[in-house]
């Protein structure tokens, strides 16, 4: 369209409103895709593709914390039920396998499961970043975000930097000085006389319940499982879990640094 | 009523933006949200300034153009509305109001309070259709749909596009649209053909622009059209689904 003398335009306006045209995207065929890779990493380059591993390996991780409280609640028990249940776990799976063989092996799949469960994490989260680089210049007002969902990348750093912690003071020994190998009951004892390691495990698995509050909800819809007469139970789960998992693993550091048990 | 508005000044794409205060008096409550705007922008242009530029069409609530973040809310605090419906008897009298535009990388802003939205038009030309011969029209009821499932497509049909959902996503993502989109056509009958197709695409063309879901939940209730999260996680469903399903076998049963 040729423009007419003495007719106004956007551009008199001011010079920067025709940038506007700018703006307008190619139309035609779609910019040609990546490259075509296997299929399974074809699922893990889309983002609702790692929200299914994150999902998964969260099952993974979520069945762990939930068998390794169970474990370590013996310690109430007293030395002898704990210490038999930690060597029974170097024997387990024999005499089919030979000794620690299966244990190495849920010991692989549970540091798969952290690795996956972390990179897509960090993916994503950069994903997420790129979408929004210029932030709301005024005050958002939050109608249905909680407290759990939007701090699900601290407390997931928090737990990440605790899981090291706790192998390097119960597993490895180097952060526990009184550290004697195959007697978990001593070294849980030694470790929980030191009250800022105490209320360091406290704090972890106070987030850590907060990360399953919301990760335990929401992973079903990660999945895909919704279905209008059971989806209020999800929420039921993921509270109850979150819960169980937090009385549990706060009870041991508050009730043995407490000394409300002792040895 | 008196109104204290501060708004988002932009003069172009590249402009460099801030915020502006203005007092509106003689504000009715009757009026909608954006004919305050019309007042303060005659108010505007006879002072011989540039009036605020802002999106709105059929201001009933159906078009999708409306779109603004006010005191930090896509569509203001009402749920279930558009701006357009939000009406200044919701305000106290003297409420110091924010407006902002849309915020999101797919969304550069054009001017003050308009936002291009073409990223949504390059998700539906992905595969918000059904490839169909059009001829005359069938017969009704050729094709039987149950009532529970066309009810829940109405339901995911009634997305007006507006981008309410990305604005108010706190990681910018576009799951609610393109869920609603996607869902729509594949809950019914006519949309099977294309089924995994359609969701591999569109959720494909959405991640080149837009953040991923994190299930905050902010998306359903900043949506004028009260659409479900719920849709979210059937779009997951079909997309997983597309990605282990033998295709070939896409006409059978189960």
């Amino acid at each position: 369209m040729t423009r007419l003398d003495g007719v106004p335009s956007t551009e008199d306006q001011n010079e920067d409103a025709d940038a506007a045209d700018r703006l307008l995207r190619s139309t035609g065929a779609p910019v040609p895709g990546q490259r075509q890779v296997p299929f399974p990493l074809q699922f893990w380059r889309s983002a609702i593709g790692k929200k299914w591993a994150m999902a998964v390996s969260g099952i993974v991780l979520l069945t762990y914390v939930l068998a390794h409280m169970i474990g370590n609640l013996k310690v109430f028990l007293g030395k002898n039920e704990i210490n038999t249940y930690a060597a029974w776990l170097r024997t387990l799976g024999e005499p089919a396998l030979p000794r620690t063989v299966l244990l190495w092996g849920l010991r692989t799949g549970l540091t798969a499961a952290f690795v996956i469960h972390i990179v897509a994490a960090v993916q994503l989260t950069r994903m997420n970043r790129r979408a929004r680089p210029e932030r709301y210049q005024s005050k958002r007002d939050y109608a249905s975000a909680n407290y759990a969902s939007r701090t699900m990348r601290w407390t997931g750093i928090i737990v990440a930097l605790f899981v090291i912690f706790h192998l390097a003071d119960l597993t490895w020994g180097v952060a526990n000085p009184h550290f004697v190998r195959g007697d978990p009951y001593d070294n849980l004892f030694y470790s929980f006389q030191r009250v800022p390691v105490a209320i360091f495990y406290i704090i972890a698995n106070i987030a850590l319940a907060f990360h399953i509050f919301h990760g335990a909800w929401s992973m079903f819809q990660s999945l895909g499982v919704n279905n209008p007469r059971y989806n209020r139970w999800k929420r039921y789960f993921a509270t109850g879990f979150a819960g169980l998992i937090m009385v549990g693993n706060v009870s041991m550091p508050l009730l043995i640094t407490t000394g409300v048990v002792s040895r | 009523m008196k109104i204290t508005l501060t708004v988002w000044r932009q003069s172009g794409p590249n402009a460099r933006g801030g915020f502006e205060t203005h007092h509106v008096d003689d504000v009715s409550p009757d009026m909608s949200f954006l004919e305050l705007f019309d007042i303060l922008n005659e108010a505007l242009i006879a002072d011989g300034k540039e009036p605020i530029a802002f999106d709105h069409d059929c201001r009933e609530g159906i078009c999708g153009s409306c779109s603004m973040m006010i005191n930090g809310r896509a569509h203001g605090p009402e749920r279930g509305t558009a701006t357009c419906q939000l009406h200044m008897r919701k305000f106290q009298d003297g409420a110091h109001i924010t407006v902002e535009p849309w915020r999101a990388a797919a969304f550069p802003i054009i001017k003050d309070l308009c936002v291009d939205r073409t990223a949504f038009d390059r998700i539906i030309e992905a595969g918000g259709y059904i490839s169909a011969p059009t001829g005359s029209a069938p017969d009704g009821n050729l094709i039987l749909v149950p009532k529970a499932v066309s009810d829940t497509a109405m339901d995911a049909a009634a997305c007006i596009g507006c981008g309410a959902c990305v604005a108010a996503c706190p990681n910018g993502a576009a799951q609610l649209f393109t869920a609603a989109k996607v869902q729509h056509l594949n809950l019914l009958p006519q949309g099977q053909p294309e089924r995994w197709e359609r969701v591999v695409n569109m959720v494909t063309e959405m991640e080149r622009w837009f953040g991923s879901c994190t299930l905050h939940g902010e998306c359903e209730v900043a949506c004028p059209k009260d659409i479900s999260i719920d849709f979210i996680a059937l779009m997951n469903r079909d997309f997983i689904k597309a990605q282990f399903k033998q295709r070939r076998l896409t006409g059978q049963h189960a």
